[in-house]
């Protein structure tokens, strides 16, 4: 019960950074264009937050100059492909082979360096419950602000009218731009949003997860979390059952790798693989559930918009 | 956005000579902002520039080595040059790389204790069919399932990982290797015959410039390479055409996987001569750049694999001279096809005043 309660607790952990580089995605692929770039982006987050919490003692800092970063890096992703038109697949990708040579540049000084993680913050009252209050309110701050944007995101996109708006523009950019609206700047907007949310989960991994920095320390999460995205079929509340799904997944292959007992006869890299394999089995099932139903994909994701 | 100024879309297809001013702005391009972000970051600028892009150029066994990477390079970005024309993102090519190199290997240390000239050939073809069947997983999962092939062949490339890290530290470690991480040192007859005193130039560079003629034949003069270009332009025009799109899933992803997993065994073989964990600074990411900047063709190709090469060797000889970081090469490797990007606009659209 005692490991049980742990691995849970683990779990809402490890899924937060997934949560909230997801969340920025899915707002960006609703407003249809495909963002590639989330591992560079969050790499930058990571390594930002890192150096500035270092030199400046200050977490708060290193959380706002990570989400300037991945604010600074998702701008120029939008530059390319929304001002400039280009190809959003290939920007994409340039986006991250770009963050990750970036990052290690920046963070080389800085590889090993013991920084003081964020602290827990027990919500009172709430954290005494037994069993409910240690899963799940005796995290850091970080944890219940995810939990707070995943709300907002999901509100924002189905109950206001901005999200709306947003919506159209994914699934039919002419017809949006007909009713006036400004296609180009409510993409921008949107990619910006999921640069800022790739830079605050950049830095839960450097400030708070694990508190240290090495380079390509996301790991492919990043990755995964673009594939989250296809199989919440884009949609929030489905998207952090997948976080929750695949943090289960990375800390349950954790405590298997410790484990002395019959599986320590199967190699530790197959456990190290256990996420990735997931990620593919989770988009087989996906695609075939997806095929039987209609499709939820946004219909204009990753065509570049033509103003007639 | 654009108060008195509109896009248009031009029409017409890039000339020849297009093709080769893009990628030069491109690079004029990159190398001004490098230039801006060295001296921003107080490097002295025109020695870096001239360690990373003139140096390696000036002695031989430098040369010999851009020679040598540029030819991985190239083999690679030839494979995903395939599948980019038709529209199948194989970014995986990563991995395809690492399971060439392992199912080469793997012929290798079984004929360890023999020689002969048959084990060179039967390394290349292990190397290539590994490659290949680590890419059809993704071929497969699109085709059958209609998986996304970016996600899933990127997720190989960490499985691959995986696997080459389980055998260099389990089955295939050396037991006289102090403990140390890698297969036995490859027999005489297991390793690229090198061509030039005093350099480690080998057949690579060679077989490489066999295969882009080839390569050319096949997507310019072909009827299959007429499809893949079809597929790229116009799913729907190459459906009512009767081509069928699985079948070029499945080429573009064996080739390329295939030409990855030379790549891999080729690496392997003539520039390390055993199995360790990291056998790539990341060949099979930095090739989808070198296919995008030598636009998709195989000539191009020959060109932006030689310069992508020149940046990685620039960067090693900037780290031991100037003290700069090796992942200082990434960043301009990244900065290229950015720029890439961007001048692609000049091509396609004009800005008219309204």
């Amino acid at each position: 019960m005692e490991l049980f309660i742990v691995i849970l607790y683990a779990t809402i952990q490890a899924c937060i950074p997934l949560l909230l580089a997801g969340l920025g995605e899915l707002v960006c692929e609703k407003s249809g264009v495909l963002n590639l770039g989330i591992e560079g982006m969050m790499l930058m987050g990571a390594v930002t937050a890192f150096v500035v919490a270092v030199e400046s003692d200050s977490l708060f800092l290193g959380f706002v100059m990570a989400i300037f970063a991945g604010t600074l890096m998702s701008a120029c992703f939008a530059f390319l492909t929304l001002v400039l038109r280009a190809n959003q697949v290939a920007s994409g990708l340039a986006l991250s082979i770009f963050g990750v040579g970036l990052s290690a540049f920046i963070g080389l000084e800085y590889v090993g360096k013991p920084l003081q993680g964020l602290e827990n913050f027990f919500i009172s009252y709430l954290s005494e419950i037994p069993l409910i209050g240690r899963v799940l309110f005796q995290h850091d701050i970080i944890v219940y602000l995810s939990f707070g944007l995943f709300f907002a995101v999901h509100r924002f996109l189905y109950h206001s009218r901005l999200g709306l708006v947003v919506r159209a523009t994914g699934e039919n950019h002419d017809a949006a731009h007909m009713m006036g609206y400004s296609v180009i700047k409510i993409r921008v907007l949107a990619v910006l949003f999921g640069g800022m949310m790739a830079g605050l989960a950049g830095a839960y991994l450097t400030l708070v997860y694990t508190p240290l920095w090495s380079e390509n320390m996301t790991a492919g999460r990043g990755w995964i979390a673009l594939a989250l995205v296809v199989f919440a079929a884009w949609r929030p509340f489905r998207l952090l059952v997948g976080a929750l799904l695949f943090g289960f997944v990375s800390i349950t292959q954790l405590f298997l790798q410790s484990n002395q007992g019959f599986l320590s006869a199967v190699p530790t890299e197959l456990f190290t693989s256990l996420p990735y394999l997931t990620t593919i089995v989770v988009l087989v099932v996906i695609s075939v559930a997806q095929r039987r139903k209609n499709l939820s994909v946004p219909s204009n994701l990753g065509q570049v918009f033509e103003p007639r | 956005m654009f108060l008195s100024y509109r896009i248009e879309k031009k029409s017409y297809t890039p000339t020849f000579w297009d093709n080769i001013l893009l990628p030069g702005c491109a690079l004029l391009a990159m190398l001004v902002i490098s230039g801006i972000m060295l001296v921003l970051l107080g490097y002295p600028v025109f020695e870096v520039l001239f360690t990373f892009f003139i140096s390696p150029l000036t002695n031989l066994y430098d040369f010999s080595e851009v020679v040598m990477k540029a030819s991985i390079l190239v083999v690679i970005a030839l494979g995903l040059a395939v599948g980019f024309r038709a529209n199948v993102w194989n970014i995986g090519a990563e991995g395809q790389f690492v399971m060439g190199g392992i199912a080469g290997s793997l012929v290798a240390l079984y004929f360890y204790e023999q020689e002969g000239f048959y084990i060179l050939p039967l390394m290349m073809l292990s190397g290539a069919i590994g490659g290949a069947l680590w890419a059809m997983i993704p071929a497969f999962l699109k085709n059958r399932f209609n998986t996304n092939e970016i996600l899933t062949s990127l997720m190989l490339v960490y499985i691959a990982e995986q696997l080459l890290n389980y055998l260099t530290y389990g089955p295939l470690k050396d037991p006289d290797g102090l403990n140390f991480p890698q297969t036995v040192y490859f027999s005489e007859s297991a390793i690229y015959p090198y061509l030039l005193e005093g350099t480690r130039l080998s057949i690579t560079p060679v077989i490489t410039l066999l295969l882009v003629p080839l390569v050319y034949l096949l997507i310019t003069k072909s009827h299959l390479g007429f499809q893949l270009r079809v597929s790229g332009y116009s799913a729907a025009a190459a459906k009512y055409a009767g081509f069928s799109a699985k079948k070029m899933v499945w080429i573009s992803f064996i080739l390329c996987g295939a030409f990855a997993g030379f790549a891999g065994i080729s690496e392997v073989s003539a520039n390390i001569s055993q199995l360790i964990p990291d056998i790539s600074p990341g060949y099979g990411f930095t090739a989808i750049i070198v296919a995008f900047l030598g636009r998709l063709h195989p000539v191009g190709i020959i060109f932006a694999g030689f310069f992508m090469a020149l940046i990685y060797i620039g960067a090693e000889s900037a780290q031991i001279s100037l003290g700069l970081p090796v992942s200082i090469g990434n960043v301009f490797q990244g900065l290229v096809l950015f720029c890439l990007l961007a001048s692609e606009f000049m091509l396609r659209y004009q800005i008219k005043r309204r």
